[in-house]
């Protein structure tokens, strides 16, 4: 079937010229990258848009820069160059393992990290390992540059703090220090092709016994992927211990807000979210 | 903004390639866009401007079938033939990068393509038989 011919597309090939169109256009233009998302919605008739902003040729955009304290992945950066890049492998593996689990060979290949970031899906799989490093997102218009926290990006469901004529050019994860335990989890109903029910993105540091850092954010399990903020101040600054772990554990009721929609229950996905965490906590430990 | 797949199917009348979900699930519409494997109905033509884009036509050479398809024949891959296509083409792309596979890179490789038919099994073993250099050479005398 032939859908949707009578579109005008852009194909800058500067960001600056990106940037130029999306100012004249504003919210009428829709953004282009891999496709993954934005050609779904359209082949199903969910998306009008009259006029696109094509980002693929924009070499500008790709690449991962290994920098004294951070990694720099350019926002068009695919899934499959994520998992394969040793500066990822290295400083973010947690980040190659939740590139590994988003659809299968064929969406890696043109999925981007600005796409899945700019999605703003609370089931979006990379979201919860940038959360759990804080990462930073770098923005551009034709006003300015800036860069936002990860953690006041998403506002809402499928909400953006991205103005109407800004894109994402960057993704900024700061280098982990190799004494903290990093780990990516995702329930779905099969390894590849699942949209997840559960995903945790869980970071710790382990300093004289005590639990001297913690990040633990959660993906589909809230309108946007969040961070548990309860559970963290739990095990904060404490002995370890089986005790501690469920206290953190119970926490999780003021931290998450699960649904029961077509892919799970919310008493699933609590019981499950639940259950990572314990996952995490045990084998953080045993080293 | 036209998909790739309807570019091959409808105007450069290559139907080899499927469509199934229309959606990126089942891999039915695979094809190779400089040496890796795509979902066509996810595509809007103008990204392949430029690139090389391989379709299932694309595999046999000189009217001769490529191990990998002879393969599918020898170890009965194909049962109704949609997802055949794609999987070919996901297989394909797998071998370019990785002559000899493991099997769960051989899993990986094609765990964007689903098949309700053969239980995987003999797709699996098929692309395993290519990567070993186990099949049969085609018959010359035809």
């Amino acid at each position: 079937m032939i859908r949707l011919q009578h579109n005008v597309v852009h194909r800058p090939r500067t960001i600056d010229d990106a940037c130029t169109l999306l100012a004249e256009y504003g919210p009428s233009a829709q953004l282009l990258a891999g496709g993954t998302d934005i050609m779904v919605l359209l082949n199903a008739g969910l998306l009008q848009a009259d006029v696109f902003i094509d980002l693929w040729p924009l070499d500008e955009l790709r690449g991962i820069d290994d920098l004294p304290d951070s990694l720099r992945i350019g926002a068009l950066t695919t899934f499959s160059q994520i998992l394969r890049s040793p500066a990822v492998e290295r400083f973010a593996p947690a980040l190659a393992a939740a590139a590994r689990t988003i659809g299968a060979a064929q969406i890696q290949n043109r999925g981007t990290i600005g796409g899945n970031i700019a999605n703003a899906s609370p089931a979006a799989d990379s979201l919860p390992v940038l959360s759990c490093l804080d990462a930073d997102i770098e923005l551009a218009s034709v006003r300015s540059r800036r860069r936002v926290s990860i953690h006041s990006f998403h506002t809402g469901y499928r909400k953006t703090a991205l103005a109407a004529d800004e894109m994402i050019v960057a993704v900024h994860l700061p280098k982990t220090r190799t004494d903290e335990r990093i780990e990516f989890y995702k329930v779905g109903t099969r390894r590849a092709q699942a949209i997840s029910k559960v995903v945790l993105g869980a970071r710790m540091q382990i300093a004289g016994g005590i639990v001297e850092h913690i990040a633990l954010a959660y993906g589909s399990v809230a309108p946007t992927v969040v961070r548990a903020r309860a559970a963290e101040a739990i095990l904060l600054g404490q002995y370890p211990s089986p005790e501690l772990a469920s206290r953190a554990v119970a926490a999780l009721d003021r931290d998450l807000k699960p649904i029961t929609d077509l892919r799970s229950s919310a008493a699933y996905r609590r019981r499950v979210a639940g259950n990572l965490l314990e996952r995490f906590l045990r084998k953080a430990l045993q080293h | 903004m036209k998909r790739l797949l309807d570019v091959l199917r409808e105007d450069c009348r290559l139907t080899g390639t499927k469509e199934g979900c229309g959606e990126g699930e089942c891999g039915a519409c695979s094809v190779i866009v400089d040496g890796e494997v795509v979902n066509s109905c996810l595509i809007p033509v103008c990204q392949v401007e430029g690139s090389s884009v391989t379709t299932v036509e694309g595999l046999a050479l000189n009217d001769q079938l490529s191990p990998l398809q002879r393969a599918f024949l020898e170890y009965g891959a194909a049962q109704c033939g949609i997802c055949t296509p794609g999987m070919l083409m996901s297989a394909h792309a797998l071998l370019l990068r990785r002559p000899h596979p493991i099997r769960n890179q051989i899993l990986e490789a094609i765990a964007g393509n689903l098949c309700r038919c053969t239980g995987y099994t003999k797709i699996l073993d098929a692309i395993a038989a290519v990567s070993s250099g186990n099949i049969n050479k085609p018959d010359q005398s035809e």
